[in-house]
């Protein structure tokens, strides 16, 4: 009940942000209301949500795959070219965009799965990287190569264009991030979550129960590849755009990243992974580029300037000493608890003795 | 005729850089069944040690013999933090390869960025012999000479390679592990000295593609290791995990592959192939060439 109360205040607190006309200090570069705060929240829940989605696949399902950065590029790129090159209007070019992320992910997926273990890796990561060079090969100049595709802003409906209108682009991010965080949360009480786990556990298991396991891990990878292009088309709107960032493998390896640091096969850590990295990713930038930073001497300067390899070298102390990432802290930190109050209860007797 | 002469012995030039990085790659998978993320890393610092201790041997004037002593820094410094890696990073994670393969992915991000910091994110320029730049007539194809270079430096690791694995002690240790690693371990040998072992021998090798990738785009920019690494994956999924020779077959065809695609149907076409190429392969062959089951 009060994890429940928790994260109605979270979303309640995050829905009322271009409300919010103070800052809080250094977290954020001006009051929180301001355009600039308002896009780098937005893409942080937009990151949020699309951690999540990886988690179905790789914390859930045990599913390593290198190609999720493909279905969320499908989304950025396929919606904005349909826009922009094909001009088509707003909404047939999600309702396209939206069928492609469903049928590609099937398609592929049921080739992929029919290897396992790292052969399946190797070929979604050979899918995506597919994807990668088709985007840099810029075919018939719909996608723009190296330079990225700014958005068509006549047909993409006016309120999300324009600084000034940055507070309803805020909108869609939450709007995207909470029903993707329901769809796995209502999942895990659905019969095929439970086989789900089962697979990553030991999948030769589920064979002998006399359960076929493809046709739910093909269920898994489509239900979070679909997702993720969903993600893809909120980005391409937050940002004005798609730049072929989003199609590289380092782009899925940074969705492993977060959803490891926040907790992989648990809900809300996946969520706050992405939020957080995504976050620092882009503030410890501007921090490291601060005057503080620039009078220290060049062996501490050089590391704090550069953001990943903090978050390299956080990411691997997590994997060290943190297994589980932050939503394993708090589980340990309960089960700690417990642990505590019962070794004090059995130790309340003998003190008494004594 | 003299294009198809050029084209192949630079798809063979490409080949045995692929060959180096995949043959560290593939003898690691092989033997502790890690997926090493971080070998971009070390062919990365390879090329950068050697780039800059040639701008600081000044006191040498031959460049021919400046840029041989670079790369021998290089090389050594590619092996040494390869080996460091194993025993700092890698070793603790024993047998808990999600884990390792975790680690390795947040030291190649860390790595690249902290290059990043140093030397700044363009590329830096090689200070080559004059005779690599020129080129050797051959059937009436003009190659440049650093091609030699690349192909004859990967036919001697390969050869170098086959000869420690098959008649020295270590070599049998390893083979023997990359078999069956728990029979060696209850035959009472340490395998995990054969581990850092390894580690070093595929730095060794990266740190050796890391400069003759410097030679061959004659410079060298802290993106080249994740770009090549890529390549080296298909080129070790290809092979079949574990096996050199499998490597080597795969590494020629994947950059004869690539050259030829590139120019006699259209540029980046060969990237895509090469992509295809693994996806047929593993589906139709899941243990690759050498045919051993990749799981």
């Amino acid at each position: 009940m009060a994890r429940l109360a928790v994260a109605a205040g979270v979303v309640l607190a995050l829905a009322f942000m271009p409300e919010y006309r103070f800052g809080l200090g250094k977290v954020f570069d001006g009051s929180l209301d301001s355009p600039g705060v308002l896009q780098l929240l937005a893409i942080c829940l937009v990151f949020a949500g699309l951690a999540l989605t990886y988690d179905l696949l790789f914390g859930f399902t045990g599913l390593l795959s290198f190609g999720h950065a493909l279905y969320f590029a499908v989304g950025v790129y396929v919606c904005d070219i349909a826009i922009t090159r094909w001009h088509w209007s707003f909404w047939t070019a999600v309702a396209f965009t939206a069928a492609v992320g469903l049928v590609l992910p099937v398609v592929l997926g049921s080739v992929s799965l029919r290897v396992g273990g790292i052969a399946f890796a190797m070929v979604t990561l050979a899918f995506a990287q597919a994807g990668a060079i088709l985007v840099q090969k810029n075919p018939r100049r719909w996608t723009g190569g190296e330079e990225g595709l700014g958005y068509d802003f006549e047909r993409v409906p006016q309120t999300f264009v324009g600084i000034p209108n940055t507070k309803h682009l805020y909108w869609p991010p939450p709007g995207y991030a909470r029903p993707v965080g329901v769809v796995p949360c209502a999942a895990t009480r659905w019969s095929p979550a439970a086989v789900w786990q089962a697979i990553r556990e030991n999948e030769r298991c589920v064979e002998v129960l006399g359960l076929l396991p493809f046709p739910y891990k093909l269920l898994a990878f489509a239900l979070g590849s679909f997702l993720a292009t969903l993600g893809g088309i909120v980005y391409m709107l937050c940002v004005g755009g798609a730049s072929p960032d989003v199609t590289t493998a380092s782009f899925t390896l940074a969705l492993l990243v977060m959803v490891v640091i926040g907790g992989t096969g648990t809900l809300w850590g996946p969520l706050l992974g992405g939020a957080l990295y995504t976050y620092l990713d882009r503030r410890l930038g501007d921090v490291g580029g601060s005057h503080a930073i620039h009078q220290l001497p060049g062996v501490l300067r050089v590391p704090l300037s550069q953001p990943l390899f903090l978050l390299g070298v956080l990411f691997i102390l997590i994997v060290f000493f943190l297994p589980g990432g932050i939503a394993g802290l708090a589980t340990r930190g309960r089960a700690g608890g417990r642990a505590l109050r019962r070794l004090e209860a059995a130790l309340r007797p003998a003190r008494g003795g004594a | 005729m003299s294009t198809f002469v050029l084209l192949t012995i630079t798809g063979l030039g490409l080949g045995a850089m692929y060959f180096l990085i995949a043959s560290g790659l593939s003898l690691i998978y092989g033997l502790m069944g890690v997926l090493n993320f971080a070998h971009g890393a070390f062919l990365t610092v390879g090329a950068y040690i050697a780039w800059f201790a040639d701008s600081h041997f000044t006191a040498i004037h031959s460049v021919t013999l400046r840029f041989v002593l670079a790369a021998l820094c290089g090389l050594a410094a590619g092996a040494v933090f390869a080996a460091l890696v194993e025993l700092v990073l890698i070793r603790p994670l024993y047998l808990r390869h999600i884990e390792q393969v975790l680690v390795t992915v947040g030291l190649s991000l860390a790595t690249v960025a902290l290059i990043q910091g140093i030397w700044g994110n363009d590329s830096r320029l090689y200070a080559l012999p004059n005779w690599t730049s020129q080129t050797t007539h051959v059937l009436g194809a003009s190659i440049p000479n650093d091609r030699w270079i690349e192909i004859a430096a990967a036919v001697l690791l390969l050869a170098g390679l086959l000869a420690f694995l098959r008649y020295t002690r270590y070599g049998l240790i390893i083979r023997a592990g990359v078999e069956n690693r728990a029979m060696v371990t209850a035959l009472g040998i340490d395998v995990r000295r054969a581990f850092t072992l390894v580690f070093a021998i595929g730095g060794f090798a990266a740190a050796l593609a890391g400069v003759l990738s410097g030679v061959y785009f004659s410079s060298v920019d802290p993106g080249r290791g994740t770009s090549l690494l890529i390549f080296a994956f298909i080129v070790v999924v290809i092979g079949g995990l574990g096996s050199i020779v499998g490597s080597a077959a795969a590494a020629v065809i994947v950059g004869l592959l690539q050259q030829y695609a590139n120019y006699y149907a259209s540029s980046g076409l060969g990237d895509l192939s090469v992509v295809l190429l693994l996806a047929i392969v593993l589906l139709i062959r899941p243990g690759g060439l050498s045919g051993r089951a990749a799981t």
